[in-house]
């Protein structure tokens, strides 16, 4: 405010386009139309369009990463905005994927195309069948177990030197195109973006989102709301060991450091900066986070101490992030009115 | 024998860790992530000053515990308070602060050689036939006086009792003219206070190394949820309980395993008694 | 009617550490009818609800419906056996408009299997049920109030949301936890017939309330507490003329006042 006794406010008000797209008569014209798909297809147009864009091998590599993280972080926002579980063990999820996919393809000999989706299920299951007796447990206390498991896990094959024990498992086969890895999860990320989009609009994602809201009232409405929490945690942890087995055939390794706390972290931070429940947010943020936190390589462990200070710098003064930001201003404009 | 010295060792170098953790955590109902932050920092704290600056020990300590203490506060003016209520904001900000700290030392405090902080005393001492060395000693006595002059002081001092009237309720508080932002900040500075203490206290008996933060966040916050939260009693209790677990497990599978120990400790606690052993009617509250 | 009580309510005692909240509170609730439960601040009136519906676990005693024990049971079957409450403060999902609070019940698998309000066949689409559902219970279908998002609705209207998430169910028994209170007197007004019909439509109704002379105008019995204690249980007029039950409202100091000027 710039005049010390209010006497001006800032109003915000939709913009007359938004309106006319609200219902079916967005149908009625092209710039309307336009109007609403274009955000869709600037994102689907960008990730497609960005391996044939950028310089080298090294940073195809790294768009792989970002769809990873990306996939990490969706589960994350998907978890924590939607069902209310706030789960900092993005790491768990990647570990599980991580090492079932490596069994498979060096234990079984099976290709890489057939063990992610398997490693992503069968994961889903693992994790949520350890994470079920966990589920009544409120935000901090869910938080802090969900924290605990991948260093738990990472300790025990450490000490029983199983599973390759601290050398990790070698040797796994990458996936057989270079094209088809760099689009295959690109692909990937975008359905399950959409996929995730489309589920919390349905009734059932209705039902978990009230869980979140209140879950008293869920219940005396005769529903069992660890059975729909169960459910949550058994899709985003599938996402989760998804990004887990991508990421294993990626670098061909498969070790404790995939329990490491980045995989934790850097969801939660994209998360964050870009704008949590929204789902397109977390994608937004892990395209400006990681590719950042590459380009800091150099510098070793700084680049960490880089990103969390983001992390604490949004999440204390600009909680709602950049994706909620650029809806507002894509939605909305802004002028000063007298009072 | 042995068991009985190291274990009674082990669980009061855990109850000083937790210490400052549970009096964050039971007054400002914040889940401090950067306790082992804020250890480790006071480590290099203290040793700066004797290496750096070469004052005396003495300096050193007191030097250490105000200017740790004045940090826990102003991160908790400067930032966490803006979060305040918001666990998960919470836990992501202070966990933010943690990595910021530990990861920062590591690029620019410490770099390959060992970092070691003087002992107290000198020398050892022996009992029933192992050598124990003063320091250790010196661990389990102070412990010990630090949770007796911590009742003492929440108990009968004013400060003291403000801080006790938060943690039971502090919209009550609040009406009876208690600022339970400044109380906050002022636990919060306690509680940095007492990590600093265990710092100056348990450093010394081993190196300095950033992964350390980590750890005495973790066996904090397993005596804490084992322990109860908000019962100083049940922590302490906690802190022998898986002290002595721990050396157990050391003695007879190996070292690998010291911190399953406190991992396993916290998991099958909330999943089996979320309250934890100790805490009273907080069942209803935690779990849905 | 059949012979068996809808509900019973058998020697119910619920301590909360050392406090007694209830103590042996033994009523049955008879197939059709409404019974009233009053009782001054902190008689226990809502902990006898959660103990009903299974949100705390008594200490001791029972609770039957149809003959049935459902003591013990997770609230969410026993809401799926029929027995549904409302809570005195309402949280509605907030960010979701009032049409669309009704969904998530209608999810249920009571909703499923009874086929939605409409009764009978496969369940249409849950937003049109909705609908109908709110406008049964008085939301104007035509105006904009069922697409309002919840938070900028009245108290009135978020009463009768908590009923109408109940009436998504198809219930046998609903327990009301003060549905009147917090509301104007013309919003009490039209509240009042809506209770009746719903006990023509064949529904039970337990009433937990503070507005005596509404609550009469309904209930066909009425239950008093005090102290987790039942005092009375009968007819209002015989409630009312009941002594301790005076008592228990007034004070005992005011009790003998009014005694002596009497």
């Amino acid at each position: 405010m710039k005049i010390g006794t209010q006497q001006r406010r800032q109003e915000r008000i939709d913009r007359g386009i938004k309106v006319r797209t609200d219902g079916l008569y967005a149908l009625m014209s092209w710039r309307e139309l336009a109007y609403l798909i274009a955000p869709r297809l600037l994102l689907i147009g960008g990730l497609l369009l960005l391996p044939l864009v950028v310089p080298g091998m090294y940073w195809l590599r790294v768009i792989s990463i970002v769809c990873i993280y990306a996939l990490l972080a969706l589960s994350f926002d998907f978890l924590a905005h939607y069902v209310g579980l706030v789960s900092l063990g993005g790491a768990f999820f990647v570990g599980v994927g991580g090492y079932l996919t490596a069994l498979l393809n060096t234990g079984m000999g099976i290709s890489p195309l057939v063990a992610i989706p398997v490693a992503a299920i069968f994961g889903g299951v693992i994790c949520t069948i350890l994470l079920l007796p966990c589920l009544p447990l409120r935000g901090v206390y869910f938080a802090i177990v969900t924290l605990m498991y991948p260093l738990f896990l990472a300790r025990v094959i450490e000490a029983l030197n199983i599973l390759g024990g601290t050398d990790g498992i070698m040797g796994i086969d990458g996936v057989p195109y270079v094209w088809l890895e760099q689009y295959g999860i690109i692909a990937m990320l975008l359905l399950i973006l959409f996929g995730l989009r489309r589920l919390v609009n349905t009734d059932l994602g209705l039902v978990m989102r009230a869980v979140k809201d209140n879950d008293q009232a869920v219940r005396a409405s005769g529903m069992n709301i660890t059975h729909y929490k169960a459910l949550a945690v058994f899709i985003a942890s599938s996402v989760g060991c998804l990004a887990g087995a991508c990421l294993v055939h990626t670098y061909m390794w498969a070790g404790i450091s995939t329990f490491a706390l980045d995989f934790s972290v850097l969801p939660i931070a994209a998360t964050v900066i870009g704008g949590g429940g929204t789902l397109v947010g977390p994608v937004l943020g892990c395209l400006i986070l990681v590719p950042i936190s590459e380009l800091l390589r150099d510098f070793g462990t700084l680049r960490i101490v880089f990103y969390s200070l983001i992390l604490l710098g949004f999440i204390v003064f600009r909680s709602d992030g950049l994706m909620i930001y650029g809806q507002r201003k894509y939605h909305q404009f802004e002028r000063w009115t007298d009072i | 024998m042995e068991i009985l010295i190291y274990g009674t060792i082990n669980s009061v170098a855990l109850a000083l860790y937790a210490l400052g953790f549970a009096l964050v955590y039971g007054i400002c109902r914040l889940p401090n992530f950067a306790h082992g932050a804020l250890y480790v920092l006071s480590g290099f704290i203290a040793w700066t000053m004797i290496n750096t600056f070469g004052s005396n020990l003495l300096v050193a300590v007191v030097a250490t515990l105000l200017v740790t203490g004045i940090i826990g506060a102003v991160i908790y003016r400067l930032f966490l308070i803006r979060v305040r209520g918001m666990e998960i904001s919470e836990i992501i900000a202070s966990y933010a602060i943690a990595l910021a700290i530990l990861e920062g030392l590591r690029w620019g405090g410490f770099k390959g050689m060992t970092y070691t902080l003087p002992v107290f005393i000198e020398g050892s001492v022996t009992i029933g036939g192992i050598s124990v060395d003063y320091q250790r000693i010196l661990v389990v006595v102070v412990g010990a006086a630090l949770v007796a002059f911590l009742w003492l002081f929440t108990h009968y001092t004013r400060v003291g009792l403000a801080l006790r009237g938060m943690a039971q309720d502090e919209r009550a508080a609040l009406m009876l003219g208690i600022d339970s932002d400044m109380m906050a900040v002022v636990a919060m500075g306690m509680g940095s206070m007492l990590a600093a203490f265990a710092a100056i206290l348990l450093l010394p008996l081993g190196n300095i190394v950033v992964e350390s933060g980590y750890n005495v966040l973790i066996l904090a916050i397993a005596v804490c949820i084992v322990g109860g939260i908000g019962s100083w009693m049940g922590a302490v209790l906690a802190a022998f309980l898986i002290g002595f677990a721990q050396i157990l497990t050391v003695v007879y599978l190996g070292s690998h395993y010291q911190m399953m120990v406190a991992l396993l400790a916290i998991i099958l606690t909330l999943i089996l008694k979320p309250s934890g052993l100790f805490g009273q009617q907080k069942e209803l509250e935690e779990r849905v | 009617m059949t012979d068996t009580p809808l509900l019973q309510v058998t020697n119910v005692t619920k301590t909360f550490g050392g406090i007694i909240a209830l103590n042996n509170v033994s009523f049955d609730v008879n197939k059709g009818e409404i019974l009233g439960i009053i009782g001054p601040n902190g008689s226990g009136k809502t902990t006898v609800v959660n103990c009903i519906t299974g949100f705390v676990k008594v200490s001791s005693g029972r609770v039957l419906f149809r003959g049935e024990t459902i003591t013990g049971k997770p609230p969410h079957k026993i809401a799926d056996m029929g027995v549904l409450r409302t809570f005195q403060i309402m949280r509605p999902y907030f960010s979701l408009p009032a049409y669309k609070n009704l969904v998530i019940p209608l999810c249920s698998p009571r909703a499923r299997r009874t086929g939605g309000w409409r009764g009978g066949g496969k369940l249409g689409d849950r937003n049109t049920v909705s609908i109908d559902i709110l406008e049964e219970i008085g939301f104007e279908r035509d105006s904009y109030v069922p697409y309002k998002t919840t938070n900028t609705l009245p108290t009135g209207y978020l009463k009768r949301l908590e009923l109408a998430r109940c009436l998504a169910l198809k219930p046998e028994l609903i327990i009301c936890d003060e549905v009147f209170s917090g509301l104007s007197m013309s919003e009490i007004a039209s509240m009042v017939p809506l209770i009746e019909r719903l006990q023509m439509d064949g529904i039970t109704l337990i009433m937990i309330e503070h507005r005596l002379r509404e609550l009469f105008q309904v209930a066909n019995r009425v239950m008093v507490l005090n102290f987790g204690e039942k005092l009375v249980e009968g007819s209002a007029r015989e409630v009312m003329a009941d002594e301790r039950v005076r008592e228990a409202y007034f004070g005992s100091e005011v009790v003998e006042e009014v005694m002596k000027h009497a």
